[in-house]
């Protein structure tokens, strides 16, 4: 017996669950289907070995892109897997690192800086050259004001207390070395992370 | 972690207690099942919920929130007393042998030296007897009334099993048969590992939880051993690098602290810093603490950082307070003596305790800057979010940027992982829309902040006019570039009996290389040998293991030292061969130490030499006895949480002042912000669900499809007590505020018997906030207490009172 059916019909056939090649090896093939196979769509990706950020396991990650930067050529993220060479995880994610894709172009990524000014109810776009001045001016401002050079017994300290720094625990251990640099020079003592929480 | 995630799977008993790996830590919890399928592996899950993790242990039992202390110490208890320790272990590589000075003494709750007007106390007695060399007096045979080992046989003999019983509300039959089971791992060649993570730490005694949890391992033989130590988890994916790098209140680089303010001399500081062996012939690695300090200074002031000025010793913040810590912080802001604050990807109104007095504290502040990569709660405090953030926004006159940040896929750098790796990874894709990186905003605040000091001056301008800021790209620090800074270049030629060991210039091999004298700098000692002249260690790929006992030593890199498990000199008897020669870890092969890891020991030091294994230690050993070193005392006591469901702590019910932990820190502002067991009856304790990542994941689809409300676990019999049924809507009450939420009615809690009471506990995801894509609801922080532990000042997220109605 032979049924003759078109490429599409046979493709359908096998997403309903049937493997294709068990369907060719009963005879049962269009005609020129094995000679047109569709590219496996992560053959042209730039995957990067990556950690995951969600825990304090550290499973590793392989994130594919594409997109080489070029004019109407965005890069982006288009699948997330395991990393089978990574000794604790082995290939595997869980729940959350599985869905990170989500996560990296969620909605809710802010994507330029913006600003609410004291009593309104609104954000407003502004540049970041913008963003950073005022804030170095308020910070700067804050400082020299309050920067407490001695304490009150006449102990030298020199400290600003009155502007606090919490930290992100999934930045880079460079950047925290970078913020402890930063907010140790400024003399900032009000400084933490998510070690408690 | 003391050991490793692989490294559980050599296990054959794992306790998990004060965590919950299976949900928290799925694919490092794989190695839990290993361990099981490999060598039979038993596994004890001891939690107020039965959770995933109960779910495939062998063995479990439920107890009350906030009694873990009663239970391991009560197990202390056990092992002494009916001689199930490992003898041969404990009077070799602890300090049980030490003799305690005259005059330390505990009585009913309390240590020597409390003063109850400053719930501190005044610890000088809380030390060992020393002899005229300064070295302690020790009693080999473990039986002089005033060594370490009678006084803490003693402290626990109250511990008994009825008294167990009526504090964690655990049947003594279930104590009996869990505590035989633990005493298993006594043998020698029978190891257990501690797992335990949030639900240790955020009590008000959570770290003398965990050093209970370490005391028992002592005992027992474990530390040190393939498959034994004791196991931090760990929440967050960098927090163990955050903290290694000091990014706390008190914290330099590498677990220096930043000096108090009455160490107004250098040589006083170093000093007070610098320990010298308690024992002849010891290690003590702390005595080399200038070398680590001068070489931290070193990198972030160069040549401005010079012998004459103490290497700018006094361009330091100094400390007035133990620590000031979030909740410090946040307690001042509403009193409005703070300007501003910096949050960098932390949602701080989400994430903190008492989400009301945190909304007031932001609220007073001028100015608030928000880095992150999502549109969280914390930027949006001053918005109304209906009845989940019910404010007034013409009425907060707080500025508040929004920063957009990359995330971890558009980014190059490392994270430490809770096994102590830093492994590096790569930026895939650039951030979304005109998002930069953190290094990119820190640079540009810097480099202006800066610039305005050179330009108009201010206010002790000296350290930001010279911090060192050697990058290619001055407005991008590379990661590279700050990865070689903290790992530490040779500033001259550095040179070891003679013989030149490194070029100036050239990157530092490890912490070895480190000098007092200004001829290295290093950011951050720990982090030594990260990347040296071979290159960057903690992208390595090699993921052999080549003696099949879970090492990987050449895949990224582990602090210290490429050491994956800790105190790995513990592994071998005092002869130098392993306690268990199937779980062979490093041992004496005549000549030096070798085998599978990296030895935490010198590594030409015979065995003959008698140089205990725990080298950072004062006296090599591992301390039952704790000295000055935690708040509220040299052994654990237990302790009522701040608000507990019982009127007294039934060891002390006659002292009012051991009823909670006497040194937790309780401010004026929140007095009245505690309830009562008579007004909110039921004890609560928050978690972590497996679909959710704290508050971020309700701004990912596929995790707000999974677990799309909020919702809390509440038990049958308390359920029928009130009425309520599965799926109903109910209002959770504590002191502080309420939430609304789905009842999930269910057997996996429920009630104990508590020193005759009936206890029921509820249990309270902390996820879902009034941003994102999932359900809107209230923050479960509402809830919580604004108390912390009485070292570390975490907050008591774990143990706190609510009352339940049916909505």
């Amino acid at each position: 017996m032979s049924v003759r059916v078109s490429r599409r019909q046979f493709l359908k056939f096998g997403a309903a669950g049937l493997g294709a090649s068990s369907m060719a090896m009963m005879g049962f093939a269009p005609d020129q289907a094995l000679a047109s196979v569709r590219h496996f769509k992560l053959s042209g990706a730039k995957v990067s070995r990556n950690i995951c950020t969600y825990c304090s396991v550290g499973c590793g990650m392989l994130l594919y892109a594409r997109g080489d930067g070029a004019i109407n050529s965005h890069d982006h993220i288009f699948h997330v897997e395991g990393d089978p060479d990574h000794p604790v995880s082995r290939g595997s994610l869980c729940p959350r690192g599985a869905g990170v894709l989500d996560f990296i172009r969620s909605d809710s990524r802010v994507r330029y800086p913006q600003v609410r000014e004291p009593g309104t109810d609104e954000w407003k776009r502004i540049s970041w050259d913008d963003a950073l001045e005022r804030i170095v001016r308020m910070m700067k401002d804050d400082r020299d004001r309050n920067f407490e050079t001695h304490d009150e017994e006449g102990h030298l300290v020199n400290r600003w207390m009155t502007t606090a720094m919490v930290a992100a625990s999934a930045c880079t251990n460079e950047t925290a070395y970078l913020t402890q640099k930063i907010t140790r020079a400024l003399g900032i003592l009000k400084l933490d992370n998510q070690a408690r929480v | 972690m003391t050991n490793s995630w692989v490294d559980i799977r050599n296990a054959n008993i794992v306790l998990s207690m004060g965590g919950n790996s299976a949900e928290a830590h799925p694919v490092g919890f794989r190695w839990v099942m290993q361990a099981k399928e490999r060598s039979d592996a038993i596994l004890i899950s001891i939690d107020p919920r039965y959770n995933r993790t109960t779910a495939v242990a062998d063995y479990h039992a439920w107890i009350r929130t906030g009694t873990d202390i009663a239970f391991l110490g009560g197990l202390i208890s056990y092992l002494i007393e009916s001689d199930r320790y490992n003898r041969e272990y404990v009077e070799a590589y602890t300090d049980a042998a030490h003799l305690v000075r005259e005059g330390f003494e505990f009585h009913d709750g309390l240590f020597t030296g409390y003063d109850e007007a400053r719930h501190q106390y005044d610890k000088a007695t809380w030390n060992f007897d020393l002899d005229e060399q300064g070295f302690a007096r020790r009693d080999e045979t473990l039986q002089h009334p005033r060594c370490v080992f009678q006084l803490m046989r003693r402290h626990y003999s109250r511990y008994s099993v009825e008294m167990v019983e009526r504090i964690c509300g655990m049947p003594q039959a279930k104590v009996l048969q869990l505590w035989d089971l633990l005493a298993q791992s006594a043998a020698p060649d029978k190891t257990m590992t501690i797992l335990y993570a949030l639900g240790w730490t955020q009590h008000s005694v959570g770290a003398q939880m965990i050093r209970t949890g370490a005391m028992v391992q002592l005992l027992l033989g474990n530390m040190g051993m393939p498959g034994g130590g004791v196991n931090a988890l760990r929440g967050h994916s960098n927090i163990q690098g955050l903290t290694d790098i000091g990014l706390l209140s008190n914290l330099l680089t590498g677990y220096m602290t930043l000096p108090a303010a009455g160490a107004q001399d250098y040589r006083g500081y170093i000093q007070e810093k610098v320990r010298q062996p308690l024992l002849p012939n010891q290690v003590s690695y702390w005595k080399y603490y200038e070398r680590f300090f001068v070489s931290t200074m070193k990198a972030f002031y160069g040549d401005a950082a010079t012998v004459e000025n103490d290497w700018c010793y006094h361009w330091l913040p100094k400390l007035s307070e133990p620590l000031y810590d979030v909740l410090y912080a946040v307690n001042d802001m509403t009193k409005g003596t703070m300007t501003g604050a910096i949050c960098q990807g932390f949602n701080i109104l989400a994430a903190f305790p008492n989400k009301a007095k945190v909304l007031d504290g932001l609220s007073k502040l001028r100015y608030l800057v928000i880095m992150d990569p999502l549109a969280n709660e914390t930027g949006e405090f001053w918005k109304n979010h209906g009845e989940f953030n019910d404010v007034d926004p013409s009425q907060i006159q707080t500025t508040v940027f929004r920063l957009p940040t990359s995330c971890f896929a558009e980014d190059d750098g490392s994270i430490t992982n809770s096994s102590r790796w830093l492994q590096w990874h790569h930026r895939a894709v650039p951030p979304p829309g005109e998002a930069k990186t953190d290094n990119a905003i820190l640079a540009g605040l810097f480099q202006r902040l800066q610039k305005l000091y050179q330009e108009e001056g201010g206010a002790f301008p000296e350290p930001i006019l010279n911090l060192t800021w050697e990058y290619s790209d001055p407005a991008h620090p590379a990661a590279a570039e700050l990865a070689q800074e903290y790992n530490g270049r040779a500033l001259a030629d550095i040179e070891d009996q003679g013989r030149i060991i490194r070029r100036k210039g050239e990157l530092l091999n490890d912490f070895g290389d480190l000098r007092a004298d200004g001829s290295t700098s290093c950011g951050c000692w720990i982090y030594s040998g990260a990347w040296t002249e071979q290159g960057n260690m903690m992208d390595r790929r090699d993921n052999s293991d080549p003696y099949d006992i879970g090492v990987t030593l050449g895949w990224a890199w582990a602090w210290p030292l490429n050491r994956r498990i800790l105190y790995n000199r513990a592994s071998a008897r005092p002869d130098g061969t392993p306690w268990d020669p199937n779980r062979a870890l490093i041992w004496w092969s005549g000549e030096r130490w070798v085998g599978a890891d990296v030895p935490d020991y010198p590594i030409a030091a015979a065995p003959e030499e008698d140089i205990k294994p725990f080298i950072l230690s004062e006296s090599g050993t591992g301390h039952f006895f704790a000295s000055e070193w935690l708040g509220e005392g040299p052994f654990p006591e237990h302790y009522e949480p701040l608000e507990s469901p019982i009127p007294n702590n039934p060891l002390h019910p006659q002292n009012p002042l051991a009823y909670h932990n006497p040194v937790a820190r309780v401010f004026a502002e929140d007095r009245d912000t505690f309830g009562t067991f008579e007004e909110f009856p039921y004890a609560a304790t928050t978690y972590r669900l497996t679909e959710h990542f704290h508050y971020w994941t309700t701004h990912v689809l596929l995790n707000a499809i999974v677990q799309p409300e909020k919702f809390v676990e509440i038990g049958e019999v308390l359920a029928g007590e009130l009425g309520i049924a599965a799926g109903e809507k109910v209002r959770v009450r504590s002191k502080r505020g309420h939430i609304d939420a789905v009842a999930v009615v269910t057997k996996r809690l429920r009630p104990l018997q508590v020193d005759g009471r009936t206890v029921h506990q509820v249990g309270i995801p902390i996820h879902w906030g009034f941003t994102g894509v999932a359900k809107k609801a209230h923050l479960t922080n509402t809830l919580t207490p604004f108390v912390g532990d009485g070292n570390t000042q975490t907050p008591e997220f774990k143990s706190f009172l609510v009352n339940v109605e049916k909505l």
